[in-house]
């Protein structure tokens, strides 16, 4: 039996400020760079035209001119704020994204207006390279207006948070609600963290990348389960051991298993970032981040969380058990019930 | 006892594994000899997937039908009428107002006497529409009189207008003889959206054009001395409007078009034609919904490429068209077309269901506008809020991308689960390409498409897939080390692995039902693939990897090592 990691010790829980400090301190450097960028005047996000509304226009030349010499076609034409970005799988390729214009400009006819100025565009039926006198071909177009713009905005919103309160709501019918919040909270962790990565390197943000987004919900609240699910278990197997121990331990014993199985989706989502071209390089990019920090929060966040949420609940429960048995003396016993609620949290605090 | 079990559980694999294999890549009628090779098998797979159109090639078009456009037309109309009526009624009206925003809707209407305007509601009600109390709720006050739609109305001819408008494009897109559209309503109803789907479309501009042609065609009696005198028309809109004497406004029995005259046999088509203004009576006198039929022709007499269409109308049409031309001889009549005059022509003798529109139209033109009338009119214009165009060679790209991703992930899982689990490493691989066939079987059976995202799909579910394997076998090497038998440590790692491979798929497919639900074409093609996987991977994981150890265990009696 060949292995690595097994009869680990490792304390998570001690650490757990640690933890905790580094998630709330990348979170506050995503929170800042979106602040920051929105009061200086510049995008918090990088919103593609999916959600912002624009054209965006894949032109594919025989003899490619250079982004500059493209850029010039349109000012000539009128278009001055297009960005013009190269594909780096595809060298005779070219994206050009044209902003948002008024009614009934189409962005598409007017590239196509600029673009003949390097030669004639090949029949729409067919292949560029079949075409003798063409010089280019507009291979694909995006064009989206400002309402489906802001639509499709609200509506990747929407569906994240109803499949969060979907996710909270079988966790909690499983396990306890407290587990359901702590591992919603974790994914919510994860989501945050993964859009400051992309405030801060401005990634363009398109509705593949919200895709992304909702793989890595699906994601992180897998991970944490497999843990949380074990507490369930060592916590019927072994009554007396504090949950403070338990999910310790229950996260020492999944560890092979998320190391392997993380290890491996890290490996394929790498596949994906190296192989699978420009159109999936965002999304490819959203999981990457994903995949590390949604193993990283199930351990670092919502364990902690949950213990926590869990202690005091049960310190709740002994305190107000305390004033139902002793009617009587009920100032001297609540007092003594914070207490204990103190010496029961000790070991968290 | 347990030979049987493990007897019924291979049956029931094997037939799983045929059927699914049968449907990626078997062929849809009898099998030949060449659906057994290498290039029939791959015709056969490309034949049984649905690409979407990001990866196929093809255009989509989302547009919203602006019924608020509708709404107010129809409240300006009955503006109109209303005033006409009252006039006409002889209740001399002196003043009023169409109130046109979403949500308030209104005809107002003043007349000279307070005291008649019960009078002048039946009056008015006698002639056009407005009586109907379940679109207009009626109030006066003084000389005022309103009528107001209702909420209800408002948002039921609301629908009734984008229904309309889908019916009349989708017998556009059958005219243009776009090879398998589709056409729905997207989104909520409530948004007025279509959703427009064209495989193999590269090239959208002309579709676009053609399904935006509002094509409103009017025939009107235009204000003009009679024959022989040419047709009054005016230099500048402001003239035509002066020679109303109405103090610079237009009455509403009257509109101001723009006419471009043609120039009779010129030879150059760079010539300017000279553009001007005609008044002309509205309500006209017949509109488009009478058409029964419009084609393109070559004009007579003029140059190769002037085109014009001819019209013929339906009886009720032509009944009016006959009676009005009857009685007025010798005047001028205007063809209008989206509120521009394109011609002018005075009536000879009667005429009764068919006509010409000559506008100097090219072929294509004509051909285009032809089909807009023939469909009929669209009961509100159109705009274009999304329009995704990917050329099959785009698609190509991203589906070599994708497989090519796909695979070196699976590679590199194969490779990691044989070195690390040994013999039974060959159980999670057998696992994985089974749950491979079976999610492409899936998509096949539940007539799903695979599109880019969906492709990231399938890259998620090997992920998943991997880590249900991951589990039981981490499980099942636990319960060894702590020093069970290894059937009870197969059968104890199987059992507790499971509660958490559910807990952990159903958390997944949950909110890919939301995705599926609630989100746009490419987050539902990744959903569905998602779905499906996790769907098939509770068998393949699950049961097949179970039944290959079970038939592992049943080969020796007492078995001292294995191979995990």
């Amino acid at each position: 039996m060949f292995q690595v990691l097994h009869d680990i010790n490792i304390d998570w829980m001690g650490n757990r400020r640690w933890f905790i400090g580094v998630s709330v301190l990348l979170m506050l450097a995503g929170l800042g760079s979106a602040v920051i960028r929105q009061a200086t005047g510049r995008q918090a996000f990088n919103l593609g035209v999916d959600f912002k509304g624009g054209t965006v226009v894949t032109a594919r030349f025989k003899q490619r001119p250079n982004d500059d010499a493209i850029r010039a076609a349109l000012v000539n034409k009128g278009i001055n704020d297009a960005v013009v970005q190269p594909v780096t799988d595809r060298p005779d390729t070219v994206l050009i994204k044209v902003p948002l214009e008024g009614e009934g400009q189409d962005g598409r006819v007017r590239v196509r207006e600029a673009l003949n100025e390097f030669g004639k565009e090949a029949d729409a039926r067919t292949e560029l390279e079949a075409d003798q006198n063409a010089a280019y071909k507009i291979v694909g177009t995006d064009a989206v207006g400002a309402i489906a713009g802001a639509q499709l905005r609200n509506k990747a919103i929407a569906v994240t948070l109803a499949a969060l309160v979907g996710i909270l709501m079988y966790i909690a019918a499983r396990f306890e609600w407290t587990y359901g919040a702590a591992a919603v909270i974790a994914v919510f962790h994860d989501v945050l963290v993964t859009l400051g990565f992309f405030s801060i390197f401005q990634i363009e943000i398109s509705l593949n990348v919200i895709a992304a987004l909702l793989t890595l919900v699906g994601f992180s609240v897998n991970d944490t389960i497999v843990v949380f699910d074990r507490i369930r278990e060592n916590r019927k197997l072994h009554r007396r051991d504090s949950l403070y121990k338990i999910t310790n331990d229950s996260i020492n014993q999944t560890l092979s298993r998320t190391v392997i199985t993380n290890g491996l989706v890290f490996l394929s989502v790498l596949a994906l970032v190296l192989f699978g071209g420009d159109v999936l390089r965002a999304f490819s990019l959203a999981l990457f981040i994903g995949v590390v920090f949604g193993t990283y929060s199930s351990i670092a966040i919502a364990s902690p969380i949950m213990v926590w949420w869990e202690q005091r609940i049960e310190a709740a429960n002994r305190e107000s058990a305390v004033a139902f048995n002793q009617p009587r003396v009920v100032k001297p016993a609540a007092r003594g019930a914070k207490q204990s609620l103190k010496n029961a949290s000790k070991p968290l605090h | 006892m347990k030979k049987k079990n493990l007897l019924t559980r291979v049956i029931i694999i094997a037939i799983v594994t045929i059927v699914g294999l049968y449907l990626v890549i078997g062929p849809r009628r009898r099998p030949t000899v060449q659906d057994f090779k290498w290039s029939g098998i791959k015709a056969n797979l490309k034949n049984n997937i649905h690409l979407g159109l990001d990866l196929q090639g093809g255009s989509h078009l989302v547009m919203r039908v602006k019924t608020e456009e509708f709404l107010r037309r129809l409240t300006e109309e009955n503006y109109v009428a209303a005033q006409n009526a009252a006039k006409d009624a002889g209740f001399d009206p002196k003043g009023g107002r169409a109130d046109t925003n979403p949500g308030n809707y209104r005809v107002v209407l003043q007349i000279a006497d307070p005291a008649k305007v019960a009078d002048a509601k039946a009056a008015v009600e006698k002639k056009i529409e407005l009586g109907d109390t379940s679109v207009w709720s009626y109030s006066a006050s003084g000389d005022t009189l309103t009528w107001s739609m209702t909420a209800a109305a408002e948002r039921v001819l609301a629908d009734n207008a984008t229904t309309q408008a889908l019916n009349i494009i989708e017998s556009r897109i059958n005219a243009l003889g776009i090879a398998e559209p589709t056409l729905q309503t997207h989104g909520a109803t409530t948004s007025h959206q279509l959703l427009l789907q064209m495989p193999g479309v590269q090239d959208p501009e002309r579709v676009k054009d053609i399904l935006k042609g509002e094509s409103r065609l009017e025939l009107v009696h235009v204000i003009s001395p009679p024959n022989p005198s040419p047709a009054q028309t005016y230099a500048t809109e402001q003239e035509a409007i002066a020679s109303l004497n109405s103090g610079g406004t237009i009455p509403p029995n009257r509109r101001v078009l723009p006419y471009t005259e043609r120039i009779e046999k010129s030879e150059d088509p760079n010539q300017q034609r000279s553009k001007s203004w005609v008044v002309v009576e509205t309500p006209a006198i017949i509109d488009g919904s009478e058409l029964r039929n419009a084609t393109a022709i070559p004009s007579q007499g003029g140059r190769a490429d002037d085109f014009e269409i001819n019209f013929s109308l339906k009886k009720s049409g032509a009944d009016k068209f006959g009676a009005w031309t009857g009685s007025h001889i010798n005047e001028y009549m205007g063809v209008v077309l989206n509120d521009e005059i394109k011609s002018v022509a005075f009536i000879r003798s009667q005429i009764f269901d068919s006509g010409q529109i000559s506008g100097r139209f090219t072929k294509n033109s004509a051909e285009d506008l032809a089909l807009t009338l023939r469909s009929g009119a669209l009961p509100a214009p159109i705009e274009y809020l999304e329009e995704r165009t990917v050329g099959p060679s785009l698609g190509q790209d991203s589906i070599r991308a994708g497989v090519r991703a796909s695979l070196v992930g699976l590679a590199l899982v194969v490779v990691f689960m044989l070195f690390y689990y040994r013999g039974s490493g060959i159980n999670a691989v057998v696992a994985l390409l089974l749950n491979m066939i079976l999610m492409l079987a899936g998509l096949i059976v539940f007539g799903a498409t695979l599109t880019l995202p969906g492709i990231a799909g399938i890259i998620l579910t090997i992920g998943m897939a991997v880590d249900s394997n991951v589990l039981i076998f981490e499980r099942i090497r636990e319960e060894l080390r702590s020093g069970k038998t290894i059937p009870s440590s197969v059968d104890l790692g199987f059992n507790r692995a499971f509660i958490t491979i559910i807990d952990t798929h159903v958390t997944t497919i949950i909110s890919s039902l939301f995705l599926f639900v609630f989100g746009t074409g490419a987050i539902r093609g990744f959903a569905v693939t998602l779905v499906i996987g996790l769907l098939v991977n509770l068998f393949s994981a699950v049961y097949v990897s179970r039944t290959i150890f079970i038939w592992l265990l049943s080969r020796k009696k007492s078995m001292e090592s294995l191979s995990i």
